[in-house]
């Protein structure tokens, strides 16, 4: 079983795998399930993703009112031609925006690695698909290679807001989307791990301080640009670029953050935009009544 | 290692908004249900942490009530499950708490039915992820992966190797296994995590044995 991100991409270059191989075949080994089981799990949750984007983009609202439709918003944006960011960075921001608005909403999503970070994997994901029709088994295994990474954020720092902030959610995902992307573009074991390197490193510090506790605001933004920095940190990668703290460091680094960041700032809706006058303002209006 | 699958990263599918408040939450009522063995007609739940503070918004309150209910992370019925829980004549109270406890995310559900009763603490570690971290105040470490006994039992000598030795003449093995105190020759708890689920044969077998108190039976969840 690996544990460190060295361990993951050491095992992928020796044996000559794609780091997705190197995932199903622990799942495999672990569960003691055959290759078709884990893949077909994998397949559903890809066809939970693609339900959840394809209800964001007819519009939803949450009950709060807090968020909702801004998916509808971006894709007639992109739809006008006028966008300034490439297709691939519109389409990105608008499937997170979708599948968080959905979940926002309560509606049905697929946890990657978190609820309120659900946006950014497949939205990177997604915008791969409309860009470059990517095939239907390299969007499972881009879910595989995406969950081995993940796999050692969570055991070796958090993948919980209340424990180590949006960096561990939001940022854990954009890692975790960076390499699988890279991997998909046809870079190397050790590129994905510089990939992930660059994107966590970018979301360090960052804080989760949603309004009114609820996974609304800043989360559907926040997803977005997760997605964005995924974009950001695979090219860097795929450049050749090279992080210069190593993954595993990386991880530490963002578990150490969380461990000193103020209880007010991890998901108790209490400091940052929550603390804000707005914030509170908007906190009274929806419980002013309970 | 706390997360051993892929699904546990890239998953689970669920009812929004919040994987460790709503989905965890849920988990976190299922496995008590389960612990419990039936539905309780009351439950007093205590919040702590991030989930007094965002309960309201993340839904935890109806995903704990779900969990209760027997529904799974991905069932609709969370929604309404205070509707639900009228219908089904459990009534249920929450109370919220300022003490801190070992996790920002913990939930302690204290169940009712005629004379049985059932106190449960669970700890929402990430992603959907869970932990029971005591029961009747024993501590005990318990994900929830595993079929698992619980043996309550006097802390008196031998009480140990009997039961281990009844499960080793059905040759079932223990995968996991920790006792937990309150007070020295009080009762104690035996929590033994299995490979496999066993029969009501030998639970009954446990039960019976001298020096053994209560047995519950955790199915895998």
């Amino acid at each position: 079983m690996f544990r460190t991100i060295e361990e993951l991409i050491d095992k992928a270059t020796a044996e000559n795998k794609a780091i997705a191989d190197i995932m199903i075949e622990q799942e495999m080994e672990v569960t003691g399930r055959s290759y078709l089981d884990v893949y077909k799990d994998m397949e559903r949750n890809l066809e939970v993703m693609e339900n959840a984007v394809e209800e964001g983009f007819d519009g939803v609202t949450s009950t709060t009112g807090l968020t909702g439709m801004d998916a509808v918003k971006m894709k007639k944006y992109i739809d006008s031609g006028k966008g300034l960011s490439g297709d691939l960075t519109l389409y990105a921001i608008a499937h997170a925006v979708s599948t968080n608005e959905v979940n926002a909403a309560m509606g049905k999503i697929c946890a990657t690695p978190t609820a309120g970070s659900a946006g950014v994997v497949p939205g990177v994901l997604f915008a791969m698909k409309e860009k470059h029709d990517v095939s239907r088994e390299e969007m499972v295994r881009f879910l595989f290679t995406s969950g081995a990474f993940g796999f050692v954020v969570a055991n070796n720092a958090s993948i919980s807001g209340a424990a180590g902030g949006c960096q561990a959610e939001v940022g854990s995902a954009s890692a975790m989307a960076a390499a699988a992307l890279v991997e998909m573009a046809g870079g190397t074991p050790e590129m994905s791990g510089h990939g992930f390197a660059i994107a966590l490193k970018n979301m360090l510090g960052l804080v989760c301080d949603p309004v009114a506790g609820l996974v609304e605001v800043p989360c559907v933004k926040r997803n977005a640009a997760g997605a964005s920095n995924a974009l950001t940190a695979a090219d860097m990668s795929l450049a050749g670029i090279e992080s210069r703290i190593p993954a595993d460091e990386v991880v530490e680094a963002m578990y150490k953050i969380g461990l000193t960041m103020p209880s007010a700032l991890r998901e108790t809706g209490r400091g940052g935009l929550a603390g804000t006058p707005t914030g509170e303002r908007l906190k009274a209006e929806i419980f002013g009544g309970q | 290692m706390k997360y051993k699958s892929v699904f546990d990263i890239i998953g689970p599918v669920m009812v929004g908004p919040s994987s460790s408040h709503t989905a965890g939450a849920a988990r976190i009522g299922l496995l008590a249900r389960s612990l419990f063995g039936e539905q309780p007609d009351h439950a007093d739940i205590y919040l702590y942490g991030s989930f007094k503070d965002t309960y309201r918004g993340h839904g935890t309150d109806v995903a704990l009530i779900g969990g209760l209910l027997g529904f799974d992370t991905d069932d609709d019925r969370i929604i309404t499950a205070k509707d639900h829980a009228d219908e089904a004549g459990m009534h249920i109270q929450f109370i919220e708490m300022e003490e801190e406890r070992s996790h920002p995310n913990t939930a302690l559900l204290h169940l009712v039915k005629g004379s049985d009763r059932l106190t449960v603490e669970g700890i929402s570690i990430g992603g959907g992820k869970i932990e029971v971290v005591s029961i009747n105040d024993y501590p005990i470490s318990l994900s929830g992966n595993y079929p698992a006994l619980l043996v309550f039992h006097k802390d008196t000598f031998g009480t140990i190797a009997r039961v281990t030795t009844i499960l080793g003449g059905h040759q079932i093995n223990v995968s996991q296994m920790n006792v937990a105190r309150k007070e020295k020759g009080d009762i104690a708890l035996m929590t033994i995590e299995l490979d496999e689920k066993i029969s009501q044969e030998v639970i009954d077998e446990v039960a019976a044995a001298e020096g053994v108190d209560r047995v519950i039976e955790m199915k895998e969840s």
